[in-house]
């Protein structure tokens, strides 16, 4: 990693962490329809692991998705307008929170349906295979994912085709409101990477330096050898399964204050100072232009136009 | 001109488009030579192309049918076979959730232009997983368009369009047709999706039918001419979307309509051709509309009795006859 590459992943950190911020807040200020899922807390996985990927390569994300949309270079204006179900939102405002997409940057949708993603990142990874292109594919999915039927489809093709595909868990051990030893028989899901002869590793998620370290070297392998593999991101995330969640008590305070000691923004910036890659005086600039951007992207959504009720017919088919 | 049957028109249409572009891939259960696929639809085409875009996949119809939608939505043009149409159920999600719903929920950011075909339809003793027509449960679903081709000239025409397709088409083909032969022009050729063909041409009564049940129709309208009935037979070939002129300009020339549908009657493409004709055809209409479907029963696997569940040429013939005589009597 470089000082370029370092401030690239700190701004991004800073970039999600206040723009889900800014969206709790809008949310519950009732300015938002529909349902967000922040990713408060995450901001490792998606940063470090799209640090290793260009605007050509695939990702596909989850209802939990901003935060791969922006590690993933989507514009937070662009975000915003979806959010607000603006005309200008990447999706015209068609798609919303769960479903942003900028296929243009290779982000496939988030999605609503929980592991759904995975057969399509396959399916992608299939593509570069078929175009030479040197091109990979990623899919983030959580640890409650792991035990629908696709997920075990898509990896099992990925591992007899030899496709270029990373599969992402970030376990942040809870999915919805079921913690995941109550879900599932074994500790890590990295172990299930054995079931399909595939490489599965296990990093702290909260450590992006780590992350990134990982994922690029399983990125590579991918993107050389053609190969798949799981890298399990554990992980935790800081709000409830969406904003507005009735009852989060699932989880307890004092697992709650022990994640929080290890906030991957602040390790980040505590990490990349230490190693002379990211100074104060630079940390703090970017800190400063990121809260300027979101607050940009809020007014340019607050001032984009609704779509016309006609848009509501446009698009069902090319 | 050489006879082809219906399977080797289809795979004879995959050929050709695998031939003209490199982005066309096939994907299914064992359709590499010598297998062919099920019903031989894929037969001959790794042994002249190479395995490279034939791909034998697990079984794991979600799976494989989302890598489909996946390859589809960055650069490829996928033909994805289900080996029976009934196990389209195992895929539900990354059909209707995600390739039927993508471009919409993206503002129009990208095409999925992929083919699912599948063998469909009863009359063989295949049972209750078997023998589903599934057509109607996704003409329903915007985003997907619906194809039946009812002899081997269509099903290699109609099946080449569907590749063509910038979307996501369903390709049905019926099981009892396969082995049907007749002539097929070699080159490449196109039949347009949304639009029916009449098959017969007639007077006094209208009979709209699609895929296996057009061989019924055109059966009970050879009875029907010895009876002094002149029968008009509409094949619809894509059951969505509807070819509506064609249906409402047959009504207009006849006044009478029988909607012939192998499966069930409810919420089906039977009752929507007959609210069709209801809503814009009403005042063209001499007598009710007449629906022909399946009893509402699973298929059973014993021939007598699946017979007796699935409409027959024979039935056909006596609803015309009554419909026929209604009006004389009205």
């Amino acid at each position: 990693m470089d000082g370029i590459k370092a401030k690239e992943i700190y701004t991004k950190l800073f970039r999600i962490r206040t723009f889900e911020e800014r969206v709790a807040q809008l949310f519950a200020a009732g300015e938002l329809p529909g349902f967000v899922h922040l990713y408060i807390g995450e901001e490792a996985s998606a940063v470090g692991v799209c640090a290793n990927l260009t605007s050509e390569d695939y990702i596909t994300s989850t209802h939990r998705g901003h935060g791969h949309c922006i590690a993933k270079g989507g514009d937070v204006s662009r975000m915003m307008a979806e959010l607000m179900g603006k005309r200008t939102g990447y999706n015209k405002g068609k798609g919303g929170s769960m479903h942003l997409a900028s296929t243009e940057i290779g982000i496939l949708g988030a999605n609503g349906i929980v592991a759904a993603g995975m057969p399509i990142a396959t399916g992608a990874a299939l593509s570069a295979k078929f175009q030479k292109n040197g091109r990979v594919a990623v899919a983030f999915f959580g640890d409650g994912a792991t035990n629908q039927g696709t997920f075990h489809e898509a990896i099992n093709f990925a591992s007899v085709f030899k496709l270029p595909v990373l599969y992402v868990c970030e376990n942040n051990q809870f999915g919805v409101g079921t913690r995941i030893t109550e879900s599932t028989n074994i500790k890590d899901i990295a172990l299930r990477a054995a079931a399909y002869g595939i490489p599965g590793e296990i990093v702290d998620g909260q450590d992006v330096v780590k992350v990134f370290e990982v994922s690029g070297r399983l990125i590579e392998r991918a993107r050389s050898g053609q190969e798949p593999a799981l890298l399990e991101c554990k992980t935790w995330r800081y709000h409830a399964h969406f904003e507005g969640e009735p009852d989060a008590s699932y989880k307890s305070k004092a697992e709650e204050a022990e994640w929080e000691t290890r906030d991957p923004i602040i390790t980040a910036k505590r990490q990349l100072g230490l190693t002379g890659l990211l100074s104060e005086a630079e940390a703090a600039s970017i800190e400063q232009n990121v809260r300027a951007e979101v607050e940009a992207a809020v007014e340019f959504g607050r001032r984009s136009p609704d779509p016309e009720p006609d848009d509501a017919l446009a698009d069902v088919f090319a | 001109m050489r006879r082809l049957s219906y399977s080797e028109a289809i795979a004879e249409a995959q050929l050709q488009e695998m031939e003209r572009d490199e982005r066309v891939f096939l994907m299914g259960l064992v359709l590499r030579d010598p297998y062919g696929a099920a019903f031989g639809q894929t037969k001959g085409i790794s042994s002249k192309l190479g395995t490279d875009r034939v791909l034998d996949v697990p079984i794991s119809e979600n799976g494989y049918v989302g890598a489909g939608v996946g390859a589809a939505v960055t650069g490829m043009r996928p033909v994805v076979e289900l080996q029976f149409s009934d196990f389209i159920t195992i895929a539900m999600d990354q059909i209707v959730q995600q390739a039927a719903n993508m471009r919409y929920m993206f503002g129009g950011q990208i095409r999925v232009p992929m083919v699912l075909r599948a063998p469909t339809g009863a009359y063989l003793s295949a049972a209750g997983q078997h023998s589903h027509s599934i057509e109607s449960w996704f003409a329903f679903i915007p985003g997907i368009k619906v194809v039946l081709p009812s002899d081997a000239y269509d099903a290699k025409g109609l099946l080449i369009s569907a590749i063509r397709e910038d979307n996501f088409v369903l390709y049905l083909e019926h099981k009892k047709l396969y082995d049907k032969k007749m002539e097929v022009p070699e080159e490449s050729y196109t039949i347009p999706l949304g639009k029916a063909a009449v098959r017969r041409e007639g007077t006094d009564i209208t009979i709209v039918a699609w895929s296996f049940m057009v061989s019924k129709a055109l059966e009970a309208a050879a009875t029907l001419e010895r009876k002094g009935i002149s029968v008009e037979v509409i094949d619809l070939r894509t059951v969505s979307p509807l070819d509506e002129d064609t249906i409402l300009s047959s009504v207009e020339k006849t006044g009478k309509l029988l909607v012939l549908q192998e499966t069930y009657r409810h919420c089906s493409v039977a009752t929507d051709v007959s609210a069709l004709v209801a809503e814009k055809g009403f005042y063209l209409l001499d007598t009710p509309i007449k629906l022909v479907t399946a009893k509402d029963v699973p298929i059973p696997f014993a021939p007598i009795l699946e017979n007796h569940v699935l409409p027959q040429t024979e039935g056909v013939v006596a609803e015309v006859e009554g419909l026929i005589s209604e009006a004389k009597g009205a």
